[in-house]
């Protein structure tokens, strides 16, 4: 129960609606166990001498003993597993306020898939602990408290006689709900099989095309599909048993009842109404009595649950403001300065950037070449601390990053990463993104420079069109130039490019460059990218290798070097001859 | 996955379609046996429970009334017996439906999965393999519960309902009628309760989808969440999604918080009439005690089966919606047929002849226009190419991966498509540079499953391309775990495997896309040796990319812009320089420099 603690902040939020479901949990059983008692006296008045008048007061009584119940148990449902629903909101949000906060160190860990799993699943779990789970359980108890005091009122006798088989239900649903629950574990796990089986063999598809093995991996499939029909069948060996051992132990219970009832009532020391309330009221405990099986179980799953959700709630932020952030920036100018700055990923892991020592002007252009693998990337993520540098120091404006307000840092900084992602949302509010709020004079106009109005003129609803799965999808280049606008509408200090141009052709490229130059006159550029025509311009150019600066200089010095640098220059060249070719 | 639900799983269609479902009872014919047993146990079992309270009845007219302790020791007994006997049957009735259930989702899927298999490249390029698993697995899934308590279910609720109603006649017709005088009421109440429900429902499962489908765009794009510094403004954005998925729920709150306590209080209301009416002719002496004991029991369990019947609506529905997906699926005919009198192959002896292929993957972009050339049998033929010249369109069209538009492909003098694919796939092998490794083991990967494979045969295979020597030195050997894409291997390693893997096939004809992707040179000579062995006495087609390779190859073709633009020799292509001289210098000349020292 340990885990499930955490929980009592967000109960105690509640506490007011959980006091009142509470009550009206024991108005609603005073109503219910009413019923009972009003059918024996009729009974009872039946065999004897009833009149017509009483008959019809016996049942109006029936009936407003019903819908006193009935109105309470509507409020029982209004309040607890409505709060359920509130909670499983608050929860919800507190873990997307977490998650977001989370440094992609963890992201790349993780997948979506299994953050995912644990947003929906696990939450779930821990929701159907606090509705259900505790509705029932406050229910069965109130209940089984009243009800038992009634009957050992009417009868002890029978009372013992008949509650003899109800532990052993609730102990049998308990059981059961855990076995099943164990095998319901091994289903899904050859239901995950079978999902990778398929994944893989779509995956794979070429190769098994080609080797002529679709037979096999049918037959493959098709074991699996058996395998996994044996452990579902196997569950059901065990969840079978649930409905016959309830009525079976339930329909023990009334058995006894007629039948030392009737004794009793033969011998004159019972009344027949008593047992018909005796009946109606094991009806009227059956329920909760199973329910309290399976409440034990939801309990234990919302254990699991909730166990892995504060696993996650655990994850440290690593990357935050601390108490050395310096509050009194509000503004960056844009000088940058590597300071023997190395970085790997996890100590486990080799070192991707060793030694690096750079200083970037504000205002100037620096461009990075090098090999796939050099550390180009993580060297750029450092800059608005996607990660933090594992040894020596980055500083802008002469203050170490780590001493900047993370928001001031990213609001001056506008980072084009390799993979261009946007949101299914309009290209305006894509764009956008970085805003207050949507603003669509400045968007025109960095979209003129990045080269993208012309595209976004041609669209069915211009700056309005959807973009993705539900409006229309974007080109390789045309998500390029996108995420160059979104960068650019930030009027950011410094500017990053990682390879934004790879898939937009050689022209347009020049065109942005030349457009960029003017824009980014008084901010910091650093460009990433394997094209010389890129960076050709740039105030200086860096080769990374193997996590270290290689060469450093212009373009006329590099190319007169000699070396990493005026090879790809030549290979260029060569290509661009043979693409010329016709 | 989850774009998946985004769009077509949105869509929630109708409860019922007698076309879908026609098709869907389909595949329980093969079991019609089973659905006919379980529905004469239902028959019976469904009898037992009704019985009780006429036992009951029994117990106190006839013998607690008139003091008969046997008699009602008897009663007891028979009690007891209706009641294991219903337990047992019920036992074995829900296994037998589950595993209805179960058998019919598992033909279904085994057909859908060996339809998949069928289906041709381009299906595959344009749909995410996501969306096709989520068809083979969940969609099947959601099935089961409609071929198991679906069907035979709902002919168990009925014969309760009907069973109920003929006891209740045979005891007092006039009571039964004032009892069931809350039924239309009931009837009424339900319906609308599932029709609120089933609006409902659509509703929760459309902001579930919004919520999922936000979660996994914003983490997938948690970069640029970040990196924007947007984490506040998403997290509002975040609570509009999760709020309106609260509210759909608690409206559904509503919805069940008025319809059971109306059901309960409808029941009571029968109770109240039975004590009313029942009691009245009591008084009359029309009626006995036992009676109106039975029917209080009775109104007790009436209600239930009918309750549960809006539960199997929900289920229809989700069948019917995931059903819809499957057969969509089923009927993709996205195939490359085989011809209908296909020419058997004999003693291939690998001539290929390309005759004026043109091909377009989406006409009229044609990638390759008018290539012809011819390979004797045992040869080489290199390719060589800029990226996007088309050269591995070449390849995907040899085995009929895509048909081409305009031309003839011809193997041993035949026309590749006047011969069934699997033949044909059959005397030729492709190793694609990107090794594609399979979860099992080394040896399972080397003969895919083949069990015509020996384990000799596998090492020899190994031997020859120099991959033993790795294997062995693993913990297993040939047994060794390969993890999901062989994770655990490097990716020289990865290809060696890969050239085991065609060696063990023992094609006529080869076709390789070599890996650019750069190794150590200790690899690197492996490799090289490995390729040299892979070549000899088969005719071959390599995308190459080594300069030895090239080198040792019988020809080489310069593909350009999807035409091919020279053809030669090593040497005499140089002498042009043209294309291929500007290609060296780029691509090989490097290697050749390395090579030296």
């Amino acid at each position: 129960m340990t885990n499930l603690l955490k929980l009592k902040k967000y109960f105690a939020r509640n506490k007011k609606m959980l006091l009142w479901g509470f009550l009206f949990t024991l108005i609603s059983n005073a109503g219910t166990v009413y019923l009972p008692l009003v059918l024996k006296n009729a009974i009872n008045k039946l065999q004897v001498d009833a009149t017509p008048h009483q008959l019809v007061i016996y049942c109006i009584e029936i009936i407003l003993a019903s819908l006193v119940a009935g109105v309470f148990r509507f409020l029982i449902r209004q309040t607890i597993i409505v709060v359920s629903r509130y909670i499983e909101y608050d929860l919800r949000q507190d873990f997307w306020a977490h998650i977001q906060k989370l440094p992609m160190r963890y992201f790349q860990n993780t997948t979506t898939g299994n953050l995912m799993s644990h947003a929906t699943n696990d939450i779930n779990a821990v929701r159907n602990f606090i509705g259900p789970a505790v509705m029932y359980s406050v229910d069965t108890f109130i209940r089984l408290i009243i009800i038992i005091g009634i009957m050992i009122s009417l009868s002890p006798q029978l009372t013992f006689y008949t509650l003899i088989p109800l532990p052993f239900l609730s102990y049998a649903v308990y059981k059961i709900g855990q076995h099943i629950h164990l095998k319901y574990v091994a289903i899904q796990e050859k239901f995950s099989e079978m999902t990778t089986r398929a994944q893989e063999n779509y995956s794979g598809i070429r190769v098994i095309k080609s080797y002529v093995r679709e037979e096999y991996e049918n037959e493959e499939f098709n074991k699996l599909s058996h395998e996994y029909l044996e452990k579902n069948m196997d569950m059901v060996k065990s969840q079978a048993l649930i409905m016959p051992m309830l009525f079976l132990l339930t329909g023990l219970s009334t058995i006894l009842v007629m039948w030392l009832g009737g004794i009793k009532v033969i011998q004159g020391q019972l009344s027949l109404g008593v047992i018909t309330a005796f009946i109606i009221y094991l009806g009227l405990l059956i329920w909760p009595i199973i329910a309290f099986g399976w409440v034990m179980n939801i309990i234990q799953q919302a254990e699991a649950s909730m166990k892995r959700l504060n696993k996650i709630f655990n994850e440290k932020y690593e990357i935050s403001d601390n108490e050395n952030t310096d509050k009194t920036i509000k503004d960056i100018k844009g000088d940058i300065e590597f300071k023997n700055v190395s970085f790997r990923y996890s100590d486990d892991l080799p070192y991707i950037l060793k030694d690096i020592n750079l200083k970037i002007e504000s205002g100037s252009t620096v461009a990075i070449m090098g090999y796939t693998g050099s550390g180009k990337t993580s060297f750029i993520n450092l800059i608005p601390r996607l990660y933090d540098v594992t040894g020596g120091e980055l500083l802008i404006d002469g203050t170490n990053i780590k001493n900047i307000p993370l928001s001031v840092l990213r609001k001056n900084t506008g980072l084009v990463q390799q993979e261009s992602f946007l949101f299914s949302d309009s290209i305006l509010n894509n764009l956008s993104y970085g805003l207050p709020a949507p603003d669509l004079e400045k968007i025109k106009k960095v979209s003129d420079i990045s080269q993208f109005s012309k595209d976004i003129n041609d669209f069915p609803e211009g700056y309005e069109t959807l973009v993705g799965e539900r409006g229309i999808t974007l080109s390789g280049g045309q998500k390029q130039r996108a995420s160059i606008s979104r960068a650019l509408a930030i009027d950011p200090a410094i500017l990053i490019l990682d390879d934004s141009f790879s898939a937009v052709d050689t022209h347009t490229e020049e065109e942005i460059l030349k457009r960029l130059k003017v824009f980014m006159q008084n901010r910091t550029s650093i460009l990433i990218s394997h094209r010389i025509s890129t960076v050709k311009d740039a105030d200086k150019i860096i080769i990374l290798d193997n996590g270290i600066i290689a060469e450093e200089g212009t373009h006329e010095e590099l190319v007169a070097l000699n070396g990493i640098y005026a090879d790809l220059y030549y290979k260029q060249l060569l290509e661009k001859e043979l693409e010329e070719l016709n | 996955m989850p774009e998946d639900i985004k769009n077509e799983d949105e869509i929630l269609g109708k409860a019922y379609d007698s076309k879908l479902m026609k098709r869907l009872l389909g595949y329980v014919k093969p079991y019609k046996k089973y659905v006919v047993f379980a529905i004469l146990l239902n028959t019976l079992v469904s009898a037992l429970g009704p019985v009780r309270p006429y036992l009951t009845k029994l117990a106190v007219d006839e013998h607690i009334v008139n003091k008969n302790y046997n008699g009602l020791a008897e009663v007891a007994l028979l009690l007891l017996a209706s009641l294991v006997l219903q337990a047992l049957i019920q036992y074995f009735l829900t296994y037998f439906t589950q595993y209805l259930g179960q058998i019919t989702i598992l033909d279904l899927r085994v057909q859908l999965f060996a339809h998949t298999q069928k289906l041709a490249a381009k299906f595959f390029d344009k749909t995410p393999i996501g969306r096709t698993v989520t068809r083979v697995t969940n969609d099947i899934e959601s099935l089961s519960e409609l071929f198991s308590s679906g069907i035979v279910m709902v002919f168990s609720d009925i014969f309760i309902i009907l069973w109920i109603l003929g006891f209740m006649f045979f005891l007092d017709w006039r009571l039964s009628l004032v009892t069931l005088s809350v039924m239309p009421f009931l009837i009424y109440g339900t319906s609308l309760f599932r029709k609120k429900v089933r609006e409902n429902y659509r509703d929760v499962r459309k902001h579930l989808a919004r919520l999922n489908s936000y979660m996994q765009e914003h983490i997938s794009g948690i970069n640029v969440v970040q990196i924007f510094n947007k984490e506040d403004v998403e997290l509002k954005n975040f609570a509009g999604v999760n709020e309106d998925y609260k509210k759909v729920n608690i409206q559904s709150i509503f919805y069940y918080a008025i319809f059971y306590p109306t059901v309960e209080f409808l029941s009571a209301i029968a109770t109240g009439l039975i004590i009313w009416y029942g009691g009245g002719e009591i008084l009359h002496h029309t009626l006995s005690i036992g009676v109106l004991f039975a029917f209080i029991q009775y109104t007790e369990m009436f209600f239930r089966p009918i309750r549960d019947l809006s539960e199997k609506y929900n289920i229809m529905q989700t069948a019917m919606a995931s059903s819809e997906r499957v057969f969509k699926l089923l009927d993709d005919k996205t195939f490359i047929y085989d011809p209908a009198n296909p020419i058997p192959l004999n003693n291939v002896k690998g001539k290929i002849e390309f005759n004026n292929v043109s091909f377009a993957y989406n006409e009229p972009e044609y990638v390759l226009k008018n290539i012809s050339f011819k390979i004797n049998p045992g040869e080489t033929v290199a390719i060589v190419g800029a990226t996007g010249a088309g050269k591995t369109s070449i390849i995907n069209l040899f085995t009929r991966f895509y048909d081409i538009n305009k031309g003839k492909i011809l193997l041993d003098n035949i026309d590749i498509r006047e011969i069934q694919k699997e033949e044909l796939r059959k005397y030729v092998s492709i190793v694609l540079q990107d090794v594609f490794l399979f979860t099992g083991t080394i040896k399972s990967n080397i003969n895919l499953g083949n069990s015509d494979i020996s384990d000799a045969k596998i090492v020899e295979a190994a031997k020859l391309v120099g991959a033993d020597k790795f294997i062995s030195e693993l913990t297993k050997g040939y047994d060794e775990e390969v993890k999901e894409r062989g994770s655990t291997l490097s990716v020289g390693q990865k290809q060696l495997i890969s050239f085991a893997r065609a060696i063990a096939y023992d094609p006529r004809i080869l076709i390789l896309d070599e890996a650019t992707s750069s190794i150590d040179t200790e690899t690197e000579i492996l490799i090289q040796k490995a390729i040299e062995k892979l070549l000899v006495g088969r005719t071959a087609i390599v995308i190459a990319h080594r300069l030895s390779t090239i080198q040792n190859a019988d020809k080489i073709i310069v593909l350009h812009k999807g035409e091919i633009k020279e053809m030669g020799k090593h040497q005499e292509l140089l002498a042009q320089r043209g294309i291929y001289y500007k290609l060296y210098q780029l691509q090989y000349k490097n290697q050749e420099m390395s090579k030296k020292k």
